[in-house]
């Protein structure tokens, strides 16, 4: 979710020009006739357009991959720009669908303001909007009809209710946790120590006794981990923020001679592949799945909007959880 | 002439050394008040266990490549292409690593490192020659691999972290050789070289000629060109072989995050330890002091428990006491107060 590439902009640029071409190609068929609501593919099928972040990570290459799949699984045209993690080019992208008179608009903001403008154009041409993995922060919230995304507090309680089970009913012997946390000021790090510091409050004994940005990357979580390993006496378990600051831990635990995921118990956030592969070799304890594929979802929601039926205003993406024996059953199928 | 104690604390005094020492020997003993086991060493598994040896080790990339930039420096460059060369040298070994037929083989290991290498040499050359040949502002002339470079990273490895399990190459940055972090045995290795090269040949004196006067030294017979390329050669080379450890020590390489800023850090800890970035007189143990520092810095806000949220705002603050410190004015102002008896007589 960070930086931009070279290559990504040479990938975005031919996805641009792929979306060019059938833009171009639509005005030059068929000019539809522009019914409110109606389908502008002449064939019937539902056409959405689909305004993406970037290609920044591996989760955001496999948000796509998820979208596009199932957009042709589900028999809806999609019509796919990459914005480039530029906000102008996510706004060029919308106004084009909307001249396209596309049948729903779908897309992941880069930024949280200044969608008011072209979200309004959106609506006045009766195109409805839904939203993906980010919100957009407008007081007026009949500019979209709905946030498909994760719920980075939501993930932070699961890390935490499954730490407190279990020690449940065990000897009141202090639980000593150490948190590595994602890139200072960013939402899920916020949101993820916000929900599990709710959830351990439910057993007075388990406490974190320390907490350091490693953000969100493995050289930061080792750096973080080595450190506490020498200024904490005594370490129960790590709360990583991400698979990857995980995996940089359990490098510096096991330079230490200690076992991981058995001195100490490692719970994480993500579920990528290489986070679920350490879980199920045992060297993490529990992972909370943070979800990229959630395309079913967003054309399951194109579809309800599409034919008018009311949908909730937030839908949660579907996430599960994973231990170690649930990894090793997923992880052949983990495409990550 | 003063008596010979007279002389040893005034070439003390004016040493450029003593500062970032103190400041250093400041930061440990706060770390000892703090966490009082701060400086013990115990041996597990056969290697040394602490929190200097932690320093040492994760210091170790930052120092060698503010190395490469103390002779950059020296010769009135600049290089700010390193960070991007230690994501490229990473991504080189990594992606080699993890696609040949048998991924833990130590020959596989061996021909991705000279492959990674010989990428960063390459690139080095490419700076020496805009610099050197075309004479591009060294600033300009490396901007252009700092921001070309990481992009060629994520071209390399598909812009995917690539894990790899090789135990040869996990060894160069995780590994231990006589009880010793073999990150910092290399960057021992280097420095050393670096020092009897530069100070026990006429090299550094060279190097110092071109970066006070480029022009009168290439009339007076320096070849100029040569040595500012070969700046640029041995400054990608550090860079390669930090990316090396970098990447190693993770077994994996992060093409968005390795090396992210770390010619900053570099530039940084050159300039702690009194180098000027006008070019000339350069200071290899200095440079040594200035990247210890930086990285006892980022483990002290570990151990000591600053929380994230100031933690930058901690660092800027001893960096700027450190630097008020060897401002001259500031230095002459708290030569001033001492009282008249113990003042010596300056030139």
């Amino acid at each position: 979710m960070s930086t931009l590439t070279s290559r990504r902009m040479l990938l975005g640029r031919i996805a641009a020009a792929a979306v060019l071409a059938t833009a171009l190609a639509a005005c030059g068929s068929a000019p539809t006739p522009a019914a409110p609501g109606g389908a502008a593919g002449g064939d019937g099928k539902l056409v959405m357009g689909f305004s993406q972040v970037g290609a920044e990570s591996g989760w955001r290459t496999a948000n796509t991959k998820s979208v596009q799949e199932s957009a042709a699984a589900a028999g809806v045209e999609l019509k796919f720009s990459d914005a480039q993690q530029k906000q102008e080019n996510q706004i060029k992208a919308i106004r084009s669908y909307i001249q396209q008179k596309v049948d729903i608009i779908a897309f992941s903001p880069v930024v949280e303001t200044g969608w008011d403008a072209v979200l309004q154009e959106a609506k006045r041409a009766n195109i409805p909007v839904i939203l993906t993995d980010r919100a957009v922060d407008s007081p007026d919230t009949s500019l979209y009809k709905t946030f498909l995304g994760s719920d980075f507090v939501v993930e932070g309680t699961k890390a935490g209710e499954w730490l407190v089970a279990q020690y449940q009913g065990a000897a009141a012997a202090p639980v000593a946790v150490v948190e590595l946390q994602g890139t200072t000021g960013a939402a899920p790090a916020i949101d993820r120590k916000e929900g599990f510091a709710k959830a351990i409050a439910a057993n007075p004994s388990i406490s974190v006794v320390a907490s350091q940005t490693g953000d969100f990357t493995r050289s930061g979580g080792k750096q973080v981990m080595e450190a506490f390993l020498k200024s904490q006496p005594k370490i129960d378990v790590v709360y990583a923020h991400n698979d990857d600051m995980a995996l940089g831990a359990i490098e510096a635990i096991e330079a230490a001679g200690k076992v991981p995921g058995k001195d100490i118990k490692i719970i994480s956030v993500d579920a990528v592949k290489d986070g679920m592969t350490a879980l199920s070799q045992g060297k993490i304890n529990f992972i909370v799945e943070c979800n990229p594929l959630l395309g079913p979802q967003l054309m399951d929601l194109a579809k309800k909007v599409h034919a008018g039926e009311q949908v909730p205003a937030r839908v949660l993406t579907e996430e599960t959880t994973f231990d170690q024996s649930q990894a090793t059953a997923a992880l052949p199928e983990r495409k990550y | 002439m003063g008596t010979l104690r007279e002389s040893l604390g005034e070439r003390l005094r004016r040493s450029p050394l003593v500062l970032p020492a103190a400041a250093l020997l400041v930061l440990l003993l706060v770390n000892v008040v703090v966490t009082p086991g701060f400086l013990a060493l115990r041996v597990v598994d056969g290697h040394l266990f602490g929190s200097v040896v932690d320093i040492l080790k994760n210091g170790a990339p930052t120092a060698l490549i503010a190395l490469g930039m103390t002779l950059v420096v020296a010769t009135r460059g600049i290089d700010l292409s390193v960070g991007a060369t230690v994501a490229i040298a990473g991504s080189v070994a990594c992606t080699w690593i993890a696609g040949a037929s048998d991924p833990t083989d130590p020959g596989t290991a061996l021909v991705g490192i000279v492959l990674a290498l010989g990428l960063a040499l390459v690139l080095g050359a490419w700076n020496g020659l805009l610099v050197a040949a075309f004479g591009i502002q060294p600033i300009i002339a490396t901007l252009v691999l700092m921001t070309a470079g990481r992009g060629l990273a994520m071209l390399i490895t598909d812009g995917q972290i690539i894990t790899v399990a090789n135990p040869l190459f996990a060894e160069l940055g995780g590994g231990f050789l006589l009880g010793l972090p073999v990150a910092v045995v290399v960057a021992a290795v280097m420095f050393a070289a670096v020092a009897l090269l530069t100070r026990r040949t006429a090299l550094g004196l060279l190097i110092e000629s071109v970066g006070v006067n480029p022009t009168a030294s290439r009339l007076s017979g320096v070849r100029a060109r040569g040595i500012v390329w070969g700046g640029y050669v041995f400054a990608a080379l550090c860079a390669g072989v930090a990316g090396l450890m970098i990447s190693s020590n993770v077994t994996a390489a992060d093409a968005n995050n390795a090396g992210l800023w770390i010619e900053l850090d570099a530039i940084l800890a050159v300039v702690i330890g009194g180098t000027l970035l006008t070019g000339g007189r350069y200071s290899i143990g200095g440079t040594l002091l200035g990247a210890l520092i930086l990285q006892t810095l980022t483990t002290t806000v570990y151990t000591a428990g600053i929380p994230p949220e100031v933690s930058l705002v901690f660092k800027a603050a001893v960096i700027i006491v450190v630097f008020l410190l060897q401002a001259e004015k500031v230095r002459a102002l708290l030569h001033r107060r001492r009282p008249v008896g113990e003042r010596v007589a300056t030139p």
